[in-house]
């Protein structure tokens, strides 16, 4: 490039620099950092939406016998906190991050469909009123659990049709991110970004966005049979018309396991980002990384089955899906040792996002091995459907995802908001949400093996001393967040100011780190230098 | 790349990605007649749809077979619904013939339809039914009971160690769904 056209381009940039003003500039922006905020601060509300959720059924739960909800009510609560957690807290919440973070990291200007990312923002408040509006509708919200599995779900009043078609718009928005990703990544790095060079981050984004475009669908196709079987005369999952409600199950897990990968290999390469700059060293294995979790999304598509163990399959079935399921430990033990001999003779410091990061590396293992146990299919037999399983997601859900999340905050918050963020709070709430999340979700291992159901308000009395250590945890947990949303707060507002490379050697690891903090409302609209790109690690 | 470059291949890529989550939602409807193929083709689900010809077959009196009998009514459904007996000890080769006996205890006709069900799953293509009144809809006239004979026989073929067998039915109501069709 000329320096004379350089000169133009500049020159002819100038006019739409910063954004437009007032309430107005979040409902009608195009710009990758305005919409990563709308979605992040989303998540994290939705968060609190469905953390309170949790909190009324570790109330109810607190004791045996029946205090505070009928239960009716706690299914329904049960069935929310679990969607609202998925599709409003978790998804939202990385998609924020892509936003903000993949035209930084590649050396782009913006994401490649502005408009579309637009769109794709806003259909969620309007999908999120329209789920929690159930609440209040005759018979109330749905309350057959997050699966919707007939002929249960089938009972459902008139929240039915409200919750398929929340699916259906939210399906629609996590659709659109994902192509706008794919064609971000694939279409939009600069020059000498080569796609083994992308941090981890973008390439677990990258696999996650093709997860969701191939299994998005499925789930909206399933949840559709299910409204016209309710009301249109169909009989997909009625046996009485010669369908099956084991069919539902099928389509629900064919979409719902590669989904509990969407939820988590975006965490994989958060914690792929930090550990590498607080241990000083290049990530360890970087190749045989990408390539892990590439085996980790294609793995996740012949796996489903070992969802419904207990319904029936015939031995073969059993086998298969016990051994397919086996092999996943492999590509994700891959990752675990990378990430430990990442740290290895490291010249380690411990603020809180490495903490956070080491703390998903342990616990996410932990959620990982009993995930192991249940792959078995005879062991299966006992586990399914009792607590044990609660605990199994949840360890790999909150102190995997969740804590991934929290990681990524403080990792970029400094880079977004320009300010530190206080790292005692921040250490505060770490330590508070670790000990807490175990104390809550550790014992449910125990009372699970010991056979108490999952999704039931009451529970024999031999449970209650675990239920009771169960519910102080979670709501520690609970409210130990208020102290990560003060935090975020206080790093908006102020604070010391933060370096471009905000951590010490921050800069080989990654573009965004050669941008100012806060970054320009447009990041690269000069494409990085490619000598920049090709010192990084 | 030029801007206009950019936006062609950017376009290009847009719609691959549209057409492939389009061909993904169609699958899930491809899936259903997909699946009912493989269980009927595996015998599992307890799918036995069809009456076989009565042939003979050699009897095996030196096994004998307990298999019993559940009746089920589905939700709401003013039926009461039994077999003449619960449980029968059989040969493999021998034909039997069981009575279910159903009594509408409404004011109302119904229209019911009765699916069957076997336990274990793998024993259910040895199950080979002459006639059964699951293979079509039923019908019932307001307080009145019916006699439903079913006839079947278990393959001798069977492997040596099964020892027991559960055949159960669900009556479905589906009045509201043949008034819809006939609407």
């Amino acid at each position: 490039m000329s320096v004379a056209t350089h000169d133009d381009i500049h020159a002819h940039d100038h006019h739409d620099h910063g954004p437009a003003k007032g309430f107005m500039r979040w409902v009608t922006t195009t710009n990758h950092k305005d919409i990563g905020t709308l979605y992040l601060i989303t998540g994290l509300i939705m968060f609190f939406v469905g953390g309170a959720m949790a909190l009324v059924i570790r109330a109810e739960l607190f004791e045996p016998g029946l205090q505070y909800v009928d239960p009716h009510f706690f299914n329904q609560m049960t069935t929310l906190h679990a969607l609202i957690m998925v599709f409003g807290a978790v998804m939202p919440a990385f998609a924020g991050l892509a936003n903000w973070m993949i035209p930084m990291m590649i050396g782009a200007p913006d994401m490649a469909l502005p408009r579309m990312n637009n769109w794709s923002f806003w259909l969620l408040p309007f999908a999120f009123v329209m789920l929690s509006s159930t609440l209040f509708m005759d018979g109330g919200a749905a309350a057959a659990g997050w699966t919707l599995y007939p002929p249960l779900v089938l009972q459902t009043g008139n929240a039915l049709p409200f919750t398929v078609f929340t699916v259906h718009i939210l399906g629609m928005s996590s659709i659109m991110a994902a192509i706008n990703i794919i064609v971000t990544v694939f279409n939009m790095r600069a020059p000498g970004m080569t796609m083994m060079k992308l941090p981890l981050f973008v390439w677990t984004w990258v696999i996650t966005a093709f997860l969701l475009i191939a299994v998005m669908p499925v789930f909206a196709g399933a949840v559709t049979m299910l409204l016209t079987d309710k009301y249109f005369g169909t009989s997909f999952f009625n046996a009485a018309g010669g369908g099956d409600p084991v069919l539902y199950q099928h389509l629900f897990w064919f979409f719902g396991h590669p989904e509990v990968y969407i939820l988590i290999l975006p965490s994989f390469g958060i914690i792929s980002s930090i550990i590498p700059t607080f241990s000083r060293k290049p990530l360890f294995g970087y190749a045989s990384m990408v390539y892990a979790t590439a085996s980790i999304g294609l793995l996740s598509f012949i796996v489903w089955a070992h969802h419904q163990y207990t319904v029936g399959m015939p031995l073969a079935g059993e086998l298969y899906f016990t051994y397919a399921t086996m092999l996943i430990a492999v590509p994700t033990g891959v990752k675990v040792f990378n990430w430990l001999a990442t740290m290895w003779k490291g010249a380690m410091t411990f603020e809180t996002p490495m903490l956070y990061a080491i703390a998903f590396v342990v616990l996410f293992t932990m959620g990982g091995f009993t995930g192991l146990m249940m792959s078995i299919s005879p062991a299966d037999l006992q586990y399914h459907d009792t607590y044990f399983i609660v605990a199994h997601f949840h360890y790999v859900l909150v102190p995997g995802a969740v804590f991934a999340l929290f990681a990524a905050t403080y990792y970029w918050l400094p880079k977004w908001t320009g300010h530190m963020y206080d790292e005692k709070l921040g250490k505060l709430h770490f330590w508070l949400t670790t000990i807490s999340v175990n104390i809550c979700f550790f014992p449910q291992h125990f009372v699970g093996l010991a056979g108490m159901p999952r999704r039931i308000p009451d529970y024999a009395v031999q449970f209650a001393e675990f239920n009771a250590m169960s519910s102080v945890g979670a709501f520690v947990f609970g409210f130990s967040q208020l102290i990560f949303a003060y935090v975020i707060y206080k790093a908006i507002k102020g604070g010391e100011k933060a370096t471009s490379e905000v951590w010490e050697g921050a800069e080989a690891h990654g573009l965004e780190w050669h941008l100012p903090s806060p970054p320009p409302y447009h990041s690269w609209t000069e494409a990085p230098d490619q000598s920049l790109i090709s010192e990084l690690h | 790349m030029d801007d206009k470059e950019l936006h062609k291949a950017n376009a290009r890529l847009v719609w691959r990605m549209v057409v492939i989550a389009l061909l993904m939602f169609g699958l899930g409807f491809a899936i259903a007649p997909y699946y009912d193929a493989v269980c009927n083709y595996f015998g599992i689900s307890g799918r036995v749809k069809e009456a076989t010809a009565e042939q003979a077959l050699k009897v095996d009196e030196s096994r004998e077979i307990s298999l019993e009998f559940v009746t089920v009514v589905n939700g709401q459904m003013p039926l009461r619904f039994r077999a003449e007996t619960g449980k029968l000890k059989i040969h493999p080769g021998q034909y039997y013939t069981v009575n279910f006996y159903a009594e509408n205890t409404s004011d109302k006709k119904l229209v019911g339809r009765a699916i069957p069900s076997i336990s274990p799953a793998w024993t259910s293509s040895f199950l080979k039914k002459a006639e059964c009144f699951c293979f079509s809809e039923q019908e019932f006239e307001p307080h009145k009971e019916r006699k439903m004979p079913v006839r079947f026989v278990v393959d001798p073929t069977i492997q040596a160690d099964t020892k027991e067998m559960t055949l159960s039915y669900t009556f479905f109501d589906i009045n509201e769904k043949t008034q819809t069709i006939k609407n």
